[in-house]
């Protein structure tokens, strides 16, 4: 019932690109998300496409995989692509009454479905290769220096941790709730909008009291441990740039901060 | 003879997001008559709730053939009649309680159904799970446990289904509790529903009970009356169960020689054939 979810759910492997520390590949899918948005023309994505595409298979994650994550945008990447198609001013390729197609339409309309899907398919890719823990981790420390300016990055990053250890748990939550009401007649596929809606109700309450019931027992299970806030705590496992880190570190910014400038 | 209300051949399930390896049900065949009361036992894992909600017509459809009462639980179709041939108590039911007032949220179901009077049959299931009607204007959050869950028993009995699966409904329940819902479903059965019970605790089993089925590893074990099934403690073994403790304690007796009998499930039986045997020896 509740398949097909791909964000926040890590692959665990063994790859190059497993192993890089998470805020190599952070910072790297960073400055990607800045590339893509500096490219201008469209032969400009060729390399950027063929970069990632090669670390997804570095990754050895299976490709199908990664494309499910793009699944839930399909449909605003076509809508994106058919409103620039027939919006845009330009040449008129094919006339339909006052629709008009235009080619700088056409092409413009292609250059952001293939800026979004790239978009997507970079970051999925490095949700799928980094544990949601290393990955808070990364953004703790990326993050270490604002803490000058009063945020709370460790509590922030507790936050996000905490977060992302429930998503399962509310999924198993939700459908054995699901089950449940579906048991007593109730149906959340069929019917108007506004009944479909109302027939969340039975859904939502018990998904949400259990929720604050969860996070009761889960606050005074880790004050009965002693946490008092993310000040001075340690870890177990450190992060640890390697050389392998620093090359991916230098090279890959350095090509996509290069593509950027040119195209 | 009675009606064979459930029949199942050659039941096999396998779960898709498949975190679990491999089929949790592998080859069940079961019938199930009208009236009877069936206690279903069987390590975490084993396909009991598997076994229970593909009944329940909650699963996709699997490879095999599963009649309930003249339905087919795996047909989208037959998806609302069995709603009032099949009632399901999951595990914890006072989780699913959500509406406002105990009545309301106990009408939920017969309001889905059609119904008609749905309070009516709200308020009796109510008094069915023993509890006074009285009880249905209050919110279900302001009750104790016990009370709450016997609350979301009766969203299920409200809709007056001739077979109730009740998936470990003692579970945190302090021992009244326990004690007062396992004869709300005693009564349940003495009234001519046929009843399965799922149950990690023998001794709540084996004494309430005309049959018992253990599953190991998605496949019937030990099918037979409580007398028969405890038993085969080998074969119990396998599915890591044991007899009451009661009961396990006699057969101890008898193994050592002393004339007692190993098929008796309560402590007051238990203790009086014991009192007997030692009045004997003396």
């Amino acid at each position: 019932m509740l398949k097909g979810v791909t964000i926040g759910q890590y692959v665990p492997g063994e790859s190059p690109v497993h192993n890089l520390d998470p805020r190599t590949k952070l910072l790297v899918s960073l400055v990607l998300v800045v590339t893509i948005f500096m490219i201008q023309k469209l032969p400009g994505f060729l390399p950027v496409a063929a970069l990632v595409l090669f670390s997804a298979l570095l990754s050895r994650i299976p490709l199908r995989l990664i494309f499910r994550g793009l699944k839930p945008i399909f449909w605003l990447l076509l809508i994106t692509w058919l409103l620039h198609a027939f919006t845009d001013p330009g040449r008129v390729l094919y006339a339909l009454g006052p629709l008009k197609v235009t080619y700088e339409g056409v092409v413009e309309g292609f250059t952001v479905v293939v800026r979004l899907a790239l978009l997507m398919f970079g970051t999925t890719l490095v949700t799928l290769t980094t544990s949601p823990v290393a990955l808070t981790d990364g953004l703790e420390y990326l993050l270490g220096p604002l803490k000058r300016f009063g945020l709370p990055v460790g509590e922030l990053a507790m936050m996000m941790t905490i977060a992302l250890r429930f998503i399962p748990t509310l999924l198993d939550e939700t459908e054995r709730i699901m089950k449940a009401q579906m048991a007593r007649g109730a149906d959340f596929t069929t019917g108007s909008i506004t009944r479909r809606v109302r027939a969340m109700v039975p859904l939502l309450v018990p998904l949400f009291i259990s929720s604050f019931q969860r996070a009761d027992e889960l606050a005074i299970a880790m004050e009965a441990r002693a946490y008092r806030g993310g000040e001075g705590r340690t870890r177990l496992h450190e992060l640890c740039m390697r050389p392998s880190d620093w090359v991916v570190l230098v090279l890959g910014s350095g090509i996509f901060i290069w593509l950027g400038i040119v195209f | 003879m009675a009606m064979q209300i459930i029949k199942i051949q050659d039941l096999v399930f396998t779960y898709e997001n498949t975190s679990q390896a491999g089929e949790a049900l592998r080859g069940v065949s079961l019938s199930i008559k009208q009236g009877e009361f069936v206690g279903l036992a069987g390590q975490t894992g084993s396909g009991k709730s598997t076994l229970v909600q593909l009944i329940a017509g909650l699963l996709p459809a699997p490879k095999g053939t599963i009649c309930v009462a003249g339905l087919d639980p795996s047909q989208k179709e037959d998806f609302r009649a069995l709603r009032r041939k099949v009632g399901m108590v999951f595990q914890y039911p006072e989780h699913q309680l959500f509406d406002e007032t105990v009545l309301s949220d106990v009408s939920f179901g017969p309001r889905n159904l059609e119904l008609s009077n749905p309070e009516k049959r709200a308020q009796r299931a109510l008094m069915l799970v023993g509890l006074d009607p009285a009880i249905g204007e209050r919110s279900p959050f302001a009750l104790s446990g016990g009370q709450r869950r016997r609350v979301a028993i009766a969203g299920v009995l409200a809709m007056e289904p001739e077979i109730l699966i009740l998936d470990e409904p003692t579970a945190g329940l302090d021992p009244e509790g326990r004690n007062i819902l396992l004869s709300v479903v005693e009564r349940l059965h003495r009234e001519g529903r046929t009843i399965i019970l799922i149950s990690h605790r023998m001794q709540e089993l084996a004494p309430r009970v005309s049959r018992m089925v253990v599953l190991n590893e998605g496949q019937v074990l030990l099918d037979g009356t409580p007398e028969q099934v405890f038993s085969q403690q080998e074969k119990l073994g396998e599915a890591s169960l044991a007899p009451p403790p009661v009961t396990a304690l006699l057969q101890q007796l008898r193994a050592k020689g002393w004339p007692v009998r190993g098929d008796l499930f309560t402590v007051p039986q238990a203790s009086e054939e014991i009192i007997s045997a030692w009045r004997q020896r003396c």
